[in-house]
């Protein structure tokens, strides 16, 4: 089954982020397709690689950027809530494209679920 | 097929996501409790009885792993709710036609 994935908080104010990547954890060990991950709002924090954790701490950014590199998942942040918070091609950690509110459109069309996490 | 799966991942102390969900919620549905969601869980939580109302039409589950995340494993649970880890999440979304986030 083909899954789509919106997420609109970013890594460090709500659990949105880390309940998304255990769930797409799971789907994808379960062998569901991502059709697309979308970042929305804040949720564009979670493609800045200039993010710093202290080590000790889970990096969301690190984690998104390496599932998707092993997985081929399309990680698409919204680019006016990006450029609005700072969030440039500059800054993206690999693995993410920048691009707009239509491919969220789409992802609700091609996918046969979808399922939002944020606050 | 058709019922929807209803995901509430705010506490009913703090927000009245669970109260809204439980009212619109239709008979069938599947209602997932997820992050600080969970506290609704808690048998002897004063908010208990909304979701016992409901137990004969709907089906109740929760996140084991935000329930452990949170201290709650060895506090009973409201009876009928069954435990789900991240599998069971991702086979409620399968199962069900649409999924509905109350954010």
């Amino acid at each position: 089954m083909k899954f789509g994935i919106l997420i609109n908080e970013g890594p460090f104010t709500h659990q949105a982020s880390d309940s998304a990547y255990r769930f797409v954890v799971a789907a994808l060990a379960k062998g569901h397709e991502i059709y697309r991950v979308f970042f929305y709002n804040d949720g564009v924090y979670n493609a800045n690689k200039l993010s710093e954790p202290q080590t000790d701490d889970r990096n969301l950014v690190a984690l998104w950027s390496a599932l998707a590199e092993e997985h081929s998942l399309d990680l698409v942040v919204c680019v006016a809530a990006a450029l609005r918070r700072g969030i440039k091609d500059e800054v993206l950690k690999d693995g993410f494209r920048i691009s707009g509110l239509g491919q969220l459109v789409e992802a609700g069309i091609q996918a046969d679920r979808m399922v939002v996490f944020g606050d | 097929m058709s019922s929807m799966l209803h995901i509430v991942n705010k506490s009913p102390f703090d927000r009245n996501a669970l109260d809204s969900c439980l009212r619109l919620a239709g008979s069938g549905s599947a209602i997932l409790l997820i992050e600080d969601g969970v506290y609704a869980a808690v048998a002897k939580a004063a908010q208990a009885d909304k979701i016992t109302g409901r137990m004969g039409d709907c089906s109740f589950y929760a996140l084991g792993p935000d329930i452990a995340a949170r201290g709650l494993s060895d506090i009973s649970l409201i009876d009928g709710i069954q435990v789900v880890d991240y599998e069971g999440f991702v086979d409620l979304v399968a199962e069900h036609g649409a999924t509905q986030s109350w954010l």
